[in-house]
């Protein structure tokens, strides 16, 4: 019985985990309870790691003699590690939760594909369903390593333009035969027992190159904008990676949370490109942003730049303003600023709402974070079909830093490449404001009708000068009437 | 008594199938404003692996095992807290406007208290 401890302890605090994690993303459904639902989380998570330890009671005769080393590199590994994210964690800025959410995720991956190298490498799997399942979990888990750290360089502005060569399909779809065929041959020979042509560690270490290979190839053409499918989808992948190695080492706390995840980061994923009405392969492997560079025939009209104090003050003397952030805003830092001028428009009497689309920023909700990093309150902020059709009764729709997700051509131009995409009526308001850099383009790269509209005004600069010079405006108006 | 767990053919794909279903139905209600946060909670969740990779540094009978096992360690545990810091920490921002804003600073504050205990 006392032989059997280590193993009730470890099993009965899995069991917990799991119980643990579904309970904890159960409470993050709402806001309120959500804050409780990741510490809940965390306590599954500790006692996992915690009981994790008493695998010393169990290990092999063969690393018996490795048994202290592996302690002190095991206790070195989660010190360095953890203290490392943990801080990191602490410290990066709002904005650039994206990034951050995506170098985590390699890391899982990263982590996964390494327990499947340790299977690999000293040939501890047994049988084919074994074998095949640990090589693709390694595929996976590889996959979302390098994939993950290639969105992580993209939105942290190392990489800033998407790489495109000439038949990259071609290039990619022989990178992933590549690797199948390399994990298909180590199959073969584990299983006929034919003596290979090249030892064993060798092939298993080109398998594990070509995957990682396919995974930078993937990620590399995939434009800022596509971010939050590609954070969606590799979330899911590391998530399945480790549910299937949660199978070789026949843990079920590991199949569960990683199915769980894989399941949930599938949801997201398909949320994403149905919120842009694409599929996901259209995503993930077509140039998207090369086409319809011409301004469309049926535009009428010019722009009109407006002065952005005489914006703020036109907003101060409305009834209501629907502001729609967008990813400019977030470029900007200018979060803060947005909620200051609306704490002056709402002290004037404005009814001011926020409307999100699910696809601006980077990465899903995206700006609903940023919006209550300024403080925000969450009540204040209504999804596109909670709000959409509150825009033709309104005033002013305030467009900060968002392009594509307010252009009309959506709804009308069967030829425009965002067809169909379900966009923020914005250009039904009685005015509208747009708060732009310049007059560049949005990310796909084609005209927006919406600011060629009668009712429409552009407000030229960034977003952050722009708000600071509202808020100067507005406030001159109260202490000149004081 | 035998507590050794043994997963096998249907079994594992019945556990997969239960656990992808729960995901599907727990995160299918998660309203789109907390998508962020809930992408990096359950980003934070796969860090379990960590557990598998104490399994696998614990068990490790060479050097090239040793040095793997190392790093699965490393990555995992760094999963696994980087997505809980930073989850934590955008989770206590959401408030609604009908708290006092001082009254839901301070709610936020003992919120982010507990964590450090556990």
């Amino acid at each position: 019985m006392l032989a059997m401890m280590p193993q009730l302890v470890i099993g009965i605090a899995d069991l917990a985990a799991a119980l643990l994690f579904l309970y904890g993303l159960q409470r993050m459904s709402s806001p309120a309870t959500a804050p409780s639902g990741i510490f809940v989380a965390g306590v599954g998570m500790l006692a996992a790691i915690l009981a994790s330890f008493l695998y010393v009671f169990a290990v092999s005769a063969a690393a018996r003699p490795f048994l202290p080393a592996n302690i002190a590199l095991a206790l070195i590994a989660l010190a360095i590690g953890g203290g490392l994210a943990w801080w990191s964690g602490k410290t990066v800025a709002m904005t650039a939760m994206p990034q951050m959410v995506a170098l985590y995720n390699g890391m899982g991956g990263g982590a996964a594909g390494a327990i499947a190298a340790v299977e690999l490498f000293g040939a501890k799997t047994h049988g084919a369903t074994q074998l095949v399942v640990t090589l693709t979990g390694a595929l996976i888990g590889a996959v979302s390593l390098s994939g993950s750290l290639i969105a992580w360089a993209k939105l942290d502005g190392v990489l800033n333009k998407p790489l495109r060569v000439k038949g990259q399909q071609v290039i990619n779809g022989g990178a992933m035969l590549a690797t199948l065929a390399v994990g298909g041959y180590v199959v073969f020979l584990q299983l006929s027992g034919v003596s290979a042509p090249i030892p064993m560690p060798a092939l298993i270490g080109v398998f594990f190159g070509l995957a990682l290979i396919f995974g930078v190839l993937m990620t590399l053409p995939i434009g800022g904008a596509d971010m939050p499918v590609v954070i969606s989808i590799y979330n899911a992948f590391t998530g399945l990676a480790v549910g299937l190695e949660g199978f070789v080492l026949q843990n079920p706390a590991l199949m569960i949370a990683g199915m769980v995840v894989g399941a949930a980061g599938m949801l997201l994923t398909l949320l994403m490109a149905k919120a842009m009405n694409r599929s996901v392969a259209n995503v993930l492997f077509t140039n998207f942003g090369d086409a319809a560079k011409q301004k469309p025939s049926n535009i009428k009209g010019s722009l009109r730049p407006v002065d952005a104090g005489d914006a703020g003050i036109f907003m101060r003397y409305a009834s209501s303003v629907i502001i729609v952030p967008g990813y400019g805003l977030a470029v900007a830092q200018g979060q803060q600023k947005l909620y200051e001028f609306v704490k002056l428009l709402q002290a004037a009497g404005v009814l001011v709402r926020f409307a999100v689309h699910p696809v601006a920023g980077r990465m899903p909700g995206q700006m609903d974070v940023l919006l209550a990093e300024a403080g925000v309150p969450y009540d204040l902020i209504f999804q596109l079909e909670d709000i959409n059709d509150d825009f033709k009764t309104t005033d002013v729709a305030l467009v900060i830093g968002a392009n594509d997700v307010v252009n009309p051509a959506a709804r009308t131009e069967k030829s425009s490449p965002i067809f169909g995409m379900p966009i923020l009526n914005a250009d039904q308001a009685k005015q509208v404001y747009v708060v732009k850099r310049g007059e560049g383009k949005g990310y796909a790269g084609i005209v927006n009708a919406l600011f060629y509209g009668d009712n429409c005004n552009m407000v030229y600069g960034d977003a952050q000068a722009v708000l600071i010079k509202m808020i100067e405006a507005v406030r001159g108006l109260t202490s000149a009437a004081a | 008594m035998d507590f050794q767990i043994t997963m096998t053919g249907f079994v594992a794909l019945y556990v997969f199938m239960l656990a992808g279903f729960a995901g599907w139905v727990i995160i299918g209600r998660v309203p789109a404003i907390l998508h962020t946060p809930l992408m990096s909670g359950s980003n934070f969740v796969h860090g379990i692996v960590v557990v598998g990779g104490l399994f696998a540094l614990l068990n490790a009978s060479s050097v090239v095992e040793q040095a793997i096992g190392f790093f699965a360690v490393l990555l995992g545990a760094g999963n696994a807290a980087g997505g809980f810091a930073v989850t934590r920490r955008m989770l206590a921002m959401f408030q609604t406007s009908e708290a006092k804003p001082k009254h839901a600073n301070a709610r936020a504050r003992t919120k982010t208290h507990h964590p450090k205990k556990g």
